[in-house]
């Protein structure tokens, strides 16, 4: 399938903004089933500076900083992508998780050493002794790693409520399992810890979810937003991607931006500005299908 | 390297047959006996001096008790007087500690000195190859000689930093190594220190003081000079401007005055010659940083930082670090500014790396380790997890990533609670744990006022990075203490400190840090790189030195009185000028009825708590430790004998806690306030005679200007505003707190009046302490900050100034003579007290415009990551 992405981000300030620098990683990846044309970043103010780079993880990340004073930032990231179905393994016929844990422990090749950085706490991952046991109920022993996996996902699907404006960025990962709600960023980050927690290798995936319309109803320009899921790690096999929020491994409708060990390695746009007083953030993503062949 | 002042000596032995007695006969050093059991620096097994201790102590020997007393009395001395402390963390009050210095030197023979220089060159190459493979090829990572958990669970290392290669790969730009003995002699690293050590402005201050204590003897003993370390420094930060520029802008980055090591950024900033700042001096503008200067923005080629990792850049690295520099790194990543170390440095202090040191230098360099580690685990892996917990008696266990601000547990002195409790988190993250066998160290004599102690020592030595190598500073910071547990890794730890002289075998050169560079500077006539930050502490700098003068003349002419019969003075007169030390209204007696009979001891009373009571407000307590603390933040723009003065200004504490105070405890404050006021004319004819009329100067004079006229105005409305009693007395009192009375009676011998005094205080514009006076030095100052703008419009200062000034040349002095009904001069009082809030006014307007640039920076609001689901 392919898509055209576009994604505007608005700050508007009640006080003028004198100086302010930026990172954003808004870049769909370039991956084997994922292929990117036209990438086009505007921002507006103009710029002093605009640069652009690869962080550690691979993603790409690009910095400007405004030095006149603005009362509204616009950030507007447009890109073609093109997704290919990617082969996902059986379920059952993957390694039990504690053999994929044991592995990653001995780390006996260079591979495994660098997926490591996915095994340990991070910033927004923490508190394993709280979640292993809610990842228990799933990794059972001897489980195939995929299976337990993918039922962990579908538990975390029936078992919390999908409830926007209930969490913030920074709302802790025990929080949301203490009222079982969330959304998809807290849910990522709630699996990525259980999965963690028992050992095994998991990272932090942002992008996008191509919506349908409701049946008979056109679809809405901006009504899409960003989302996040997660992989997890199987050796001889890769990563695997698995969306909590729907249930789901991702497929033809997820676009990947990046990964990171959490949001805070991939967050879409951070800043720091000097004045502005209140902000009122406006984000809108439209993802649309491009439908016929090229 | 050689590169050192004792290049080319030879590497022979001091012989121990060599030409001086290793059997001093007698004398304090005999009497000294080193704890046994460990390696002693003085004292051979055998109970011999040591070759190369044995000439120091000779000449020790020969001074006997009381010269040890007298230099270690001078030692205390020059400190005090250099004004050399050490913050302590966490403490909230008494921030500041005297640094403690033993006046019995370390001796090193060169012949020790060198090999042990050389394996710590080799250490600091060994780290900065580290450096430049965690945050490059990674090749340690995937070869397993450091396991994932060293670059993934540590949270020193920097994701954003790595693929940034700083110029000439020198990640680690200069660095130190905490070193002790074992019992058998041998050096052996305790740890590193990478982000910007502390303690090398120390050894320079130590050597300072240590030199002058023992002249003699430092100049017989040929003790390598540290200054070549210093300039290889300059050379090597020099060298880093990414335009080459012959004299490129080396700024020294401070986490500021609340760091424990302010004194030292201060000191370091002053001896290398760089501009001080802080985080919020610095901005990043374009792809480069800038200072923030009265003058404008200035560009920075090199950051000497000494602020902590992750504190740099709130956009990058920690978002909670306020006083970091937004953009930084992205700065450092397109090689427009370098920052010395280089961000990410502070990888390489993690305890946890020792355990891996060995196997890292055999892998990096092909190398045998040459300075040993003291024998470490690293509870990561279920083999030494086990042997820790099975000998945790012998071991001190530490966190594996960070060595600031933790516990250390010592195996053996567990209580048995904690020792359960340790072993159960060490199982839970045994990755988080390292666990080291503890290094007792040597002992050496420490003078302790009448003979010599067994003292435990540590080393901590510095490298500088050279040509593709390290220079090692000869010589270094030992810290020594009573028992081995308190000399931990840190540099704070320990209670006193050491020079440590390393003898050479002949001459030594000696060098300064003014030295002629290769081409000739550009001549200039000013500095132009004073922070704006540092020019608003000198403004309050000069107000409160100023405030603090007339508080102390005007409590003098107060105690004068109380205690003398030759100034005897009424109640009435002395209650009013009580009052007036304090702005009108405001005074504590304000409410006191003066018929009641205890008058008298009230006002003993309440000059005695202005004086003595440091919670009394606008009390002379709060004014000089408002001028000390302001001093210190701008330590590095105050001269040497400055600094002096301003540690002179104390006033002794009270002698008499409890009241009822008698006129006979005042009459003994009468020879300090008359010190205290010695040493601020000191002060001020220092600034006069030797500060270059730069902007530094023009803010600090500024200030005085403000508040002398504020202070001269709040003397004459309390003292000469009311008329319900004979003015004489209080005329009088008026000239000598305004230090007026010589003027006064030249002019017109001894008849007191009113309107001369008056127009003597306040409007006379050759009476360097009347208000005119005040207010054309002023109209002067706002001129010249007003002369770059190129519009013929007035500033808003001016405007005030010109106001003021205006009105006071229109006032008519006779007429503010005049007493209305109620029994006062309201039209005096109101004049003055205009006059007074004009002056504010234009205090808060050349803050505003020159001054206040410090703006709290913020984070944007995060974007949530939130789908409509279907």
């Amino acid at each position: 399938m392919q898509y055209t992405v576009h994604h505007t981000t608005i700050y508007s300030y009640a006080d003028p903004v004198s100086i302010c620098q930026n990172e954003v990683q808004l870049t769909p990846r370039l991956t084997p089933w994922q292929s990117r044309s036209d990438f086009q970043l505007e921002v507006s103010p103009q710029p002093m500076l605009l640069r652009n780079f690869i962080d550690s993880f691979g993603n790409e990340i690009w910095y400007f900083s405004l030095e006149e004073p603005h009362n509204e930032l616009r950030v507007t990231a447009r890109s073609r992508v093109r997704i290919m179905r990617r082969p996902v393994p059986i379920p059952t016929d993957t390694p039990a998780w504690e053999k994929v844990r044991d592995r990653l422990i001995a780390a006996e090749n260079a591979e495994m050493r660098q997926v490591s950085q996915f095994r340990f706490e991070s910033p927004y991952i923490q508190h394993f002794d709280a979640t292993r046991d809610y990842a228990r109920t799933s990794f059972t022993e001897g489980r195939p790693l995929l299976d337990a996996a993918v039922d962990l996902t579908s538990r975390i699907y029936r078992e919390f409520e999908y409830a926007p404006a209930t969490t913030s960025v920074s709302t802790p990962t025990l929080e949301v399992l203490k009222h079982r709600r969330g959304v998809c960023q807290d849910f990522a980050h709630l699996q990525i810890t259980a999965l963690r927690s028992l050992g095994l290798a998991a990272r932090y995936v942002s992008g996008y979810l191509v919506t349908a319309p409701p049946p008979g109803k056109p679809k809405l320009v901006g009504a899409d937003a960003s989302h996040a899921w997660l992989s997890v790690y199987c050796p001889d096999i890769g990563w695997i991607d698995l969306d909590p929020t729907n249930d789901i491994i991702p497929q033809e409708r997820h676009i990947t931006i990046g990964w990171g060990r959490d949001y805070g390695d991939v967050c879409p746009i951070k800043g720091v500005l000097t004045g502005g007083g209140p902000q009122i953030l406006t984000v809108a993503v439209d993802v649309a299908p491009i439908e016929s062949g090229e | 390297m050689a590169r050192g002042a004792y290049r080319g000596v030879s590497d022979t032995m001091i012989d121990s047959t060599g030409a001086v007695s290793a059997h001093p006969s007698g004398g304090i050093a005999s009497q000294y006996f080193p704890s046994p059991g460990h390696f002693d620096e003085m004292k051979g097994a055998d109970g011999d001096v040591r070759p190369a201790w044995s000439r120091l102590v000779q000449s020790l020997n020969s001074e006997g008790e009381a010269g040890l007393t007298r230099r270690s009395e001078q030692t205390r001395h020059l400190l005090r007087e250099n004004g050399v402390t050490y913050n302590v963390y966490g403490a909230a009050k008494d921030l500041e500690r005297p640094w403690e210095l033993d006046p019995i030197p370390l001796m090193l023979p060169i012949s020790e000195w060198l090999p042990l220089a050389d394996s710590i060159r080799q250490r600091a190459r060994l780290l900065n190859t580290i450096l430049a493979d965690v945050y490059g090829r990674q090749e340690l990572l995937r070869s397993g000689i450091l396991p994932p958990s060293a670059f993934f669970e540590h949270p020193g290392y920097l994701l954003p930093c790595v693929g940034i290669e700083p110029p000439g790969g020198i990640f680690m730009h200069w660095y130190a190594a905490q070193l002790a003995r074992d019992s058998s002699g041998r050096w052996i690293a305790l740890g590193d220190r990478s982000q910007g050590p502390s303690g090398a402005g120390y050894a320079v201050e130590n050597r300072i003081v240590v030199s002058r204590t023992l002249p003699e003897q430092f100049q017989s003993l040929n003790v390598v000079r540290l200054a070549s370390f210093f300039i290889a420094l300059q050379n090597t930060l020099a060298n880093l401007s990414h335009q080459h520029r012959d004299n490129p802008r080396v700024v020294l980055l401070s986490p500021g005055p609340k760091s424990s090591r302010y004194f030292e950024d201060v000191y370091l900033a002053r001896y290398l010659g760089y501009t001080l700042v802080e985080g919020g001096d610095l901005t990043v503008r374009g792809d480069g940083v800038y200072l923030k200067t009265l003058g404008g923005l200035l560009s920075v080629d090199v950051i000497f930082r000494r602020m902590g990792d992750g504190r740099c850049d709130p956009l990058e690295l920690r978002p909670d670090s306020p006083q970091g520099i937004a953009g930084l790194t992205q700065v450092v990543r397109d090689g427009r500014v370098v920052v010395a170390n280089a961000i990410g440095s502070g990888f390489l202090e993690a305890p946890m790396l020792q355990a891996f040191l060995p196997a890292a230098c055999r892998f990096l360099l092909g190398e045998e380790l040459k300075l040993p580690c003291a024998p470490t685990w690293w509870c990561g892996t279920p083999e030494n997890l086990k042997y820790v917990e099975s000998n945790l008696d012998r071991l001190v266990v530490r966190q594996a990533y960070r060595h600031h601000n933790v516990r250390v547990y010592v195996g053996s002195s567990l209580a048995y609670y904690d020792r359960a409790k340790l072993i159960a988190d060490m199982r839970a993250r045994p990755g988080q744990f390292v666990a080291q066998e503890p290094v007792i160290g040597s002992t050496s004599p420490v003078w302790n006022g009448d003979r010599f102690q067994s003292w435990h020592v540590t080393l901590r030595a510095f490298a500088v990075a050279t040509d593709g190598d390290y220079q090692v500073m000869p010589g270094g910071l030992s810290r020594v203490a009573t028992r081995s547990e308190t000399l931990t890794e840190s540099m704070a730890a320990g209670q006193r400190s050491k020079d440590v002289w390393v003898l050479a075998e002949g001459p030594v050169d000696s060098i300064t840090l003014l030295r002629p560079k290769k081409t000739a500077l550009e001549l200039r006539r000013s500095s132009n790189d004073l922070p704006s930050r540092a020019a608003d502490h000198l403004f309050w700098l000069g107000r409160m030195i100023e405030r603090t003068e007339a508080l102390v003349r005007h409590v003098r002419c107060i105690v004068a009185r109380m205690t003398s019969e030759l100034q005897p003075a009424r109640l009435a007169d002395l209650h009013q000028m009580v009052l007036a030390i304090d702005e009108p209204g405001e005074s504590p007696l304000a409410g006191l009825d003066t018929a009641e009979e205890s008058i008298w001891q009230s006002l003993v009373e309440s000059v005695w708590s202005f004086l003595h009571d440091p919670y009394r407000r606008g009390g002379l307590f709060e004014a000089i430790e408002s001028t000390h603390r302001t001093a210190s933040i701008v330590r590095d723009r105050i001269s040497v004998d400055g600094w002096r003065i301003i540690n002179q200004l104390t006033f002794p504490p009270s002698s008499n806690a409890t009241a009822p105070r008698t006129t006979a405890d005042l009459a003994c404050t009468l020879v300090p306030l008359d010190q205290l006021l010695t040493w601020l004319s000191a002060f001020s004819g220092l600034c006069n005679d030797s500060m270059t009329r730069g902007p530094g100067w023009r803010f600090l004079d500024i200030g005085r200007r403000i508040e002398r006229a504020l202070q001269t105005l709040r003397v004459i409305r309390g003292l000469l505003v009311d008329a319900q009693t004979e003015v004489l007395p209080r005329l009088e009192a008026m000239l000598e707190i305004a230090d007026s009375s010589m003027t006064y009676r030249y002019r017109y011998l001894t008849t007191l009046q009113l309107a001369p005094v008056l127009d003597l205080v306040l409007a006379d514009e050759s009476n360097p302490r009347a208000v005119g006076f005040q207010l054309m030095a002023l109209s002067e100052h706002v001129g010249s900050l007003a002369r770059d703008e190129s519009d013929m419009v007035r500033t808003s200062e001016q405007k005030i100034v010109l106001s003021a000034q205006a009105s006071l040349r229109l006032a008519d002095v006779e007429s503010f003579c005049t007493v209305n009904g109620s029994g006062d001069r309201r039209q005096l009082d109101k004049f003055l007290s205009l006059l007074a809030s004009d002056l504010r006014g234009l205090s808060d307007s050349i803050s505003h415009t020159y001054l206040t640039h410090t703006v709290d920076s913020r984070q944007l609001e995060a974007q949530l990551q939130v789908i409509k689901r279907a």
